[in-house]
């Protein structure tokens, strides 16, 4: 089989979030970057399916040079290859990352895409989909239980207060949901391995985009959410925090 | 040129979703603030008499797509379908309800058409002509404003629950939309719901959550009464699902689902980043924790500093006693 997992370097979820001097990204000084945890159960999926079916599997990831850390660690997990589609300091949105995915996808054999079903720091559920648009073939987003058999993906995507049974062929795009493994780290074997595996680099001229006028949505300020007024904290006799508590609830907050 | 607020409608067997309500109302205060036209857009199989009933939410047009191969939600059939309706309405800004079928549904939509998507916004803008919106990001510890750029038509996702359902009544005009007969691939074959299913957390306006300081599975029981006595869903933290005492489908959370109900107790609940990412947008929140340091408290509306086991009791017996009045 031939498998891709694309996957996003991004910052910790635990980064202190400090607005960057062009009140339009954050300002990058100490924050430290990890894969993005979605993206990490797709690209645990991609090394059971290669376990248990064989093939390849390449990682790929758009952005600047720290991202090739992140495809080390992939590659340190169990991958066979990597490509760095290098993107400078570009500011890019989900449109042009699939437009630059969809391009260097469309260069390789490919049975199933991975992804995660969003991507943590921008926190878009969008990635995936495009790229499955532009490649013209089906995917299930989602994804908390799947099986490769036949040609054929049988998934289950969660939905509100339930899921749905999902069937479809390959090349088929997955987007992982937390709950659909459990993903592996990568042990020193591997990461010795990792460090002679190849990542090739590409640009997006390489690749035939032009971020700039593939982007569709831009950040115009980023800005920390307003203060919030300080709680009302009840203390003493816990049965007279209760009944003044639901007073609040129904008079003030009329919720019930 | 493309001028217009489109908002497409979700229908799960024939019901309207209350989110896709939320979003109409949204898109009939656009409509008012900027003089652009309000149309709905329905796709589904034999959905076409709930149509008329849109103009109540202010759609002055209802453009409906109606077979049966969309009587199961399919992100190729959808995306089609709703491409289609665009095409008639010719709106500039595409609006609906960021829940599990729009966020798949508007990317899809986005691939296929070029078109920009904005998702999960919590407030939406007009201003000189400009649609803007306003969208969490970093698991909420910020707020972007984002703009379009080379797009004719503004596609975003509404968060759930944030923006108010206001009726406008208008008549509407219901307009048939041929089936553009998509390929659909990828092929829903049934929908399960959830065993033992009680209310989901991502549907409820009131959400009881436990955390570590439940102590233990046992436990679940004293949140489960106090959601009873609400009438809510229950929830919990993600230390509480890795602890292996509750399917994750009830974690609130970065990685567990994003919430923002009328009323959220957090009970035993410290309150981590990840967790506040998944519940911050609530309009109420109460707190329920011993240590008055805890983080919840600085989200909270209200909280009670002490043992939620003699607390959670006596409130839902507060709750009761008020209820029955």
């Amino acid at each position: 089989m031939n498998l891709i997992a694309c996957v996003a370097f991004v910052p910790d979820t635990a980064t202190k979030i400090v607005i960057g001097g062009d009140g339009k990204s954050i300002n990058e000084t100490d924050v430290k970057y990890i894969l993005s945890p979605y993206d990490e159960y797709g690209l645990e999926e991609a090394l059971k399916v290669k376990e248990s079916q064989g093939g390849t599997l390449t990682v790929i990831s758009a952005g600047p040079e720290r991202t090739q850390q992140g495809l080390r660690e992939a590659l340190a997990r169990g991958a066979d290859d990597a490509v760095h589609i290098d993107t400078g300091d570009g500011v890019l949105d989900s449109n042009a990352v699939a437009e630059l995915l969809a391009a260097q996808i469309r260069t390789m054999p490919h049975d199933l895409v991975f992804f995660g079903k969003m991507g943590v720091g921008g926190d878009h559920a969008q990635t995936f989909a495009i790229v499955a648009e532009k490649l013209d073939v089906p995917h299930v987003s989602v994804v908390i239980k799947m099986e490769v058999k036949d040609g054929m993906i049988h998934a289950e995507r969660e939905i509100e207060g339930g899921h749905e049974v999902v069937e479809a062929p390959l090349p088929c795009v997955i987007a992982a949901q937390k709950g659909l493994n459990e993903p592996r780290y990568a042990s020193l074997k591997g990461i010795m391995a990792a460090k002679k595996k190849p990542i090739t680099v590409r640009k997006p001229a390489d690749l035939g985009v032009d971020p700039a006028s593939a982007i569709r949505t831009v950040v115009a300020k980023l800005e920390l959410p307003p203060p919030r007024p300080a709680a009302k904290i009840l203390t003493g006799d816990p049965a007279e925090a209760a009944k003044e508590l639901a007073r609040l609830l129904r008079e003030e907050a009329k919720v019930i | 040129m493309p001028n217009g607020i489109l908002v497409f409608i979700e229908q799960r067997d024939g019901k309207i979703r209350k989110a896709s309500l939320e979003a109409l109302s949204e898109g009939a205060r656009l409509s008012a603030k900027s003089g652009k036209p309000l149309a709905a857009a329905l796709v589904g199989s034999g959905i076409s008499s709930e149509a008329a009933s849109l103009g109540k939410f202010g759609a002055q047009k209802v453009f409906v797509v109606d077979a049966p191969a969309y009587s199961l939600y399919s992100s190729e059939g959808y995306s089609a379908a709703l491409q289609a309706c665009a095409a008639k309405a010719d709106p500039d800004i595409l609006l609906m309800a960021g829940t599990a079928m729009g966020r798949d549904l508007s990317p899809r939509l986005g691939g296929r058409t070029g078109w920009g998507v904005a998702d999960d916004a919590v407030e939406t803008r007009i201003e000189n002509g400009k649609f803007s919106v306003v969208r969490p990001c970093y698991s909420g510890k910020a707020r972007a404003i984002v703009e379009f750029v080379n797009s004719p038509v503004a596609v975003a996702t509404l968060r759930p629950n944030v923006f108010p359902q206001a009726e406008n009544p208008v008549s509407a005009e219901v307009i048939t939309v041929a089936d553009p007969s998509p390929k659909i691939r990828a092929v829903v074959k049934s929908l399960e719901s959830e065993k033992g299913s009680k209310l989901d957390v991502a549907e409820a306006e009131m959400i009881c959550s436990g955390g570590r300081g439940i102590k233990g599975p046992e436990n679940w029981p004293v949140i489960q009464d106090l959601c009873d006595s609400l009438g809510a869903a229950l929830g919990a933290s993600r230390a509480a699902v890795d602890a292996g005492w509750i399917d994750h489908s009830h974690q609130v959370g970065q990685t567990g689902k994003v919430v923002s109900p009328n009323l959220y107790v957090a009970c035993g609940i410290s309150g981590a980043i990840q967790h506040l990412a998944g519940m911050s947008s609530s309009k109420f929140i109460v707190a329920v924790n011993k240590d008055p340091e805890a983080p919840i408290f600085k989200v909270a509306t209200y909280g009670i500093v002490g043992d939620l086991f003699q607390v959670v009791p006596a409130l839902a017996g507060e709750i009761r006693k008020l209820r029955a009045e």
